[in-house]
């Protein structure tokens, strides 16, 4: 039973999404439900796996038999193992939200939201597993192409956004399959760790290094790191409101592992250029983490607020894998799955009020903190988390990341990691300031919801969210641990 | 010298070219139609590229003939068949990109940049 388990987790929410639409024709429940079902039965069986992944050593699984450099491969060690956990942990919680939306819409709408959704945790699950490089491109395209429906149902300028994203994200996969193509006429192979061995002969630098520079650039776009960041905070402000936790908080980081996968799996230490690129990634990172703060400073509208901030955010996991030793990579991690946990988090207040509301400006919302205090708890829980107060995530991540920096004394990525906490906390601040402190705006509220602050589909992921980001921190060490037990075999010694 | 190299590699520079075209056409290209058929071009000049992978002088078929016994013979069908899966993601990324510009078109009454921009400001 358990053998089958890689595929089962991808397979089950895709065959979810196929029925979904279908079913939703019955009564617009069902379908719901259906995908609900399908993506808590892939948590169980990512966190069975990942058990198995710890106990056992790494699984390999090939599609029908047919063994590795032939036949299509899904490899999962304990890294992207934990990934699985949090996508499906997320899915599931943007899949609860989005009960609450949409409430009065007829019933294609809904399933066809549901399809979509249950599409881009399939698509981001696929990424995750795959051992083989076409596969991957194809689970890439899976998700762009649902994320780009998804956020073009956030209206009018949601469509513009979702178009202008379209554009550069198939260019970010041209310039993949570019990659793949280059790689593929030298090596004669698709499957990673066949690859990687091959590659490893250094007869290929030069054909290695120009694959790369279009990988960088394929996975920086679609990632959102500094310079090919621009369609994120229009993408991230006008995507829908009941799916832009899921966009903005597992979207952008499965791309930066699957840039981790080919850095130091595929291509590894010995290869020739592999110092130059670590220090254009530091470069880039330092950039999108100075920058994304700046902007995300002067930002009115919440939501562009923490687009911006998601810049800056994604700066941080790839300046762990700049320095490039396993503890650094370590934090990188801890900060995605921290990162992601605090993103959406924030993004669940930002949709729970807009449900109550319905403002999204930062001035509008002067002392909400009486009327909704659970989720304003919350939203400062995780912007503490943001800025690196202990004892949430956001804390521990930093700390390693610094702790790898100063080891190989890089003092530059230290000072750059201080000074963009330090903004960080400038514009946290000021939300908070709004929330807590500044001028009651006597909000009345959109519909008459109830004496409680949002109904209990709303609730659940803001306290799920909640409990995600201290656990984390406090079982830092643990999750460190486990990542190590893979990571310390790829990174700089 | 020249002749050789294009000989070899010209189609390489071809495809380049192409590539290079569809990516200044999304830059440029004011009106979104032209934008989509430039990422079109753009998708197709990397399959090109692909099949000039598995381009070989002499060789046949990939089916098991009883008269050609050597592997040599036969061209390689992997890139083929990972270029029928790259249309046909390709032809979904079209679709929603249509699907997209039919709602562009819906909600702002024009398809070109410079409309859409004023427009976008005017509904804020």
């Amino acid at each position: 039973m358990t053998k089958n388990l890689p595929i089962l987790i991808v397979l089950l929410p895709l065959i979810a999404a196929q029925l979904c639409l279908l079913l939703s024709k019955i009564h617009r429940h069902v379908g719901r439900w259906i995908v609900i079902t399908a993506v808590s039965a892939s948590l169980v069986m990512s966190v069975i796996q990942l058990l198995e992944v710890i106990d056992k050593g790494p699984v390999h699984y090939y599609f029908g038999n047919y063994k590795a450099p032939i036949g299509i491969e899904f490899s999962i060690d304990t890294v992207n193992a934990m990934i699985l956990i949090l996508i499906c942990i997320l899915g599931l919680l943007t899949c609860l939200f989005s009960n609450e939306f949409n409430q009065v819409s007829d019933e294609t709408i809904i399933g066809g939201m549901n399809t979509v959704m249950c599409l881009l945790i399939t698509g981001l699950l696929g990424m995750t597993s795959t051992g083989d490089v076409f596969n991957l491109y194809v689970f890439l395209e899976i998700t762009s192409l649902s994320a780009y429906c998804l956020i073009a149902m956030g209206g009018n300028k949601g469509v513009v956004a979702a178009y202008r994203y379209m554009l550069v994200g198939t260019i970010a996969a041209t310039l993949y399959l570019l990659g793949v193509a280059v790689l593929y006429a030298n090596t004669g192979t698709l499957n990673m760790a066949d690859m990687s061995e091959i590659l490893n002969d250094g007869e290929y630098d030069d054909a290695m290094l120009l694959a790369m520079v279009l990988f960088v650039a394929s996975f920086g776009i679609k990632m959102a790191l500094f310079p090919f960041h621009g369609w994120q905070p229009a993408a991230y402000t006008h995507a829908d409101t009941s799916a832009r936790p899921l966009i903005a908080g597992a979207m952008g980081k499965i791309p930066a592992y699957a840039m981790f996968r080919y850095l130091f799996c595929v291509y590894g230490t010995d290869f020739k250029y592999f110092d130059y690129f670590l220090k254009v990634l530091g470069v880039l990172s330092v950039c999108a983490m100075l920058y994304g703060s700046i902007r995300a400073i002067g930002q009115k509208d919440m939501r562009k607020l923490l687009a911006y901030s998601s810049v800056a955010q994604i700066g941080y996991i790839s300046l762990g894998f700049a320095i490039g030793t396993p503890v650094a990579l370590a934090g990188a991690f801890l900060h995605m799955f921290g990162h992601a946990f605090m993103k959406a988090g924030l993004f669940f207040c930002v949709g729970a009020i807009v449900y109550r509301y319905g403002k999204f400006s930062l001035d509008d919302v002067g002392r909400i903190y009486k009327k909704m205090p659970l989720t304003c708890g919350l939203l400062v829980i995780a912007a503490l988390s943001m800025v690196g107060i202990p004892p949430a995530v956001g804390f521990f991540s930093k700390w390693y990341l610094g702790l790898a920096a100063a080891k190989q004394a890089d003092w530059i990525y230290l000072a750059v990691l201080v000074v963009s906490s330090l903004l960080n906390a400038v514009y946290f601040f000021r939300l908070i300031e709004q929330f807590f402190i500044n001028e009651d705006r006597n909000l009345s509220q959109i519909k008459e919801r109830g004496r409680i602050e949002a109904s209990a589909w709303i609730l659940i992921p803001v306290v799920v969210c909640f409990v995600a980001i201290l656990a984390l921190g406090l079982c830092n060490v643990k999750i460190v641990n486990i990542l190590l037990m893979t990571l310390g075999e790829v990174g700089l010694c | 010298m020249i002749g050789t190299l294009l000989a070899g590699k010209g189609i390489f520079f071809l495809t380049l070219l192409l590539l290079g075209i569809g990516m200044a056409g999304i830059i440029v290209c004011e009106n979104y139609m032209k934008k989509l058929i430039c990422m079109n071009i753009m998708q197709v000049a990397v399959i090109f590229f692909f099949l000039c992978l598995g381009q070989k002088n002499g060789g046949t078929i990939p089916v098991a003939l009883d008269s050609v016994i050597n592997a040599a013979d036969y061209i390689n069908p992997l890139p083929h068949g990972l270029m029928l899966t790259a249309i046909v993601v390709s032809l979904g990324t079209t679709g929603v990109g249509l699907a997209l510009l039919y709602r562009i078109k819906d909600r702002y009454g024009s398809i070109e940049e410079r409309d859409i921009i004023r427009r976008g400001k005017d509904k804020q």
